[in-house]
């Protein structure tokens, strides 16, 4: 599978990677984080469509957690959408088993250049600076 | 009540005391960085046991390693329970020395923000593999809708955790109880300053009945 790189101009801006959710239920937990967390360290937005599981995320803290290093990587800003009450208990959701759905929309980018603005159920505004 | 119901709740009596006694449950005391963990769990620990658990500060990252208390017994209105009360470092996704280079020097930020990350990755690994329950403290005078309180209560209720919010600090002038109650209806908030003691007769009557 192609890996998201950056490239030659990625000085110039700011590489924002989306990755869908078909992508992310190919990976195994660690592949995903592993995939979020090298975009990160090349300074990239990460956004995933369907966002992580509540182990994902954990493993997502404890691993950024391993990686922060004073020289240069403070950590990650992450921000997502509340989960829908309605969506995560739905009969059909429970029948089809589906109670624990991910299917939430997820920013995660460098600690030092991102800072979210403002977040509310349906908008997330974030300020991305250059370094 | 007949012979078998009488039977029944004798047995049911001497396991759960057998269990008690065998396995305190570990509540594990969770939230963000400076929402007041170590002094609610010094003031838990000095009421029962007349120990306290660790050092308060005001700096963020004091608690930099998960501290157990155990055989912590609270009981209120006929109900006991007997905890090991877990202190956990508080729990964030991003660790910057620099904030700490106004209070200490570069090489002491630097080491502290080191045990900060390791902190925080040991108290991820208590509440996924270690902790029975959960009380989630959080200061009362902030807003409590931020990402990590929200990652924190899914992981909890994701793994089928008994959980009670703290709405500590209550004695600060900005504190909003209504907030933490809004942010998260689906659990139980129980106001508190730890630091001042108030309002702990309703604290411990709710460990005692949520967790006992």
């Amino acid at each position: 599978m192609p890996k998201a790189t950056n490239t030659d101009d990625s000085d110039d801006g700011i590489q924002i990677d989306l990755i869908s959710g078909e992508r992310m239920d190919e990976l195994a937990t660690m592949e995903k984080i592993r995939m979020i967390l090298d975009g990160v360290h090349d300074g990239n937005i990460v956004i995933l469509e369907e966002g992580l599981t509540p182990d994902e995320e954990s493993k997502l803290i404890e691993t950024t957690m391993a990686e922060i290093n004073p020289d240069g990587f403070n950590g990650i800003e992450i921000e997502t959408y509340p989960k829908s009450e309605t969506r995560e208990s739905s009969l059909l959701g429970r029948i089809m088993g589906n109670e624990e759905t991910a299917a939430k929309l997820t920013v995660i980018g460098p600690a030092n250049r991102i800072e979210t603005l403002h977040k509310d159920e349906t908008l997330i505004s974030a300020l991305v600076s250059r370094n | 009540m007949g012979l078998f119901t009488e039977l029944k709740d004798s047995i049911s009596r001497v396991t759960d005391r057998l269990f008690s006694e065998q396995e305190p449950k570990r509540i594990g005391i969770y939230g963000p960085p400076n929402a007041g963990k170590t002094t609610l769990a010094n003031r838990i620990a000095r009421d029962w046991t007349g120990d306290a658990i660790g050092t308060e500060s005001h700096i963020p990252h004091e608690t930099r390693r998960a501290r157990r208390k155990e055989n912590v017994e609270i009981e209120r209105n006929g109900k006991s329970v007997t905890i090991d009360i877990v202190d956990t470092p508080g729990v964030t996704t991003k660790v910057d020395y620099e904030e700490f280079t106004d209070e200490m020097d570069e090489d002491d930020a630097i080491r502290r923000s080191r045990e900060a990350t390791e902190g925080v990755a040991e108290a991820m690994h208590w509440l996924r593999e270690d902790v029975d329950g959960v009380i989630y403290v959080l200061d009362s005078a902030e807003d409590p809708i931020t990402q990590v309180n929200t990652m924190l209560i899914g992981i909890i209720e994701s793994r089928d955790l008994p959980v009670l919010i703290f709405a500590n600090k209550i004695d600060l002038e900005d504190s909003s109880v209504k907030r933490i109650e809004d942010a998260f209806p689906q659990h139980k908030t129980i106001p508190l300053s730890a630091k001042e003691g108030e309002n702990m007769d309703e604290v411990y009557e709710s460990i005692a009945e949520y967790f006992g």
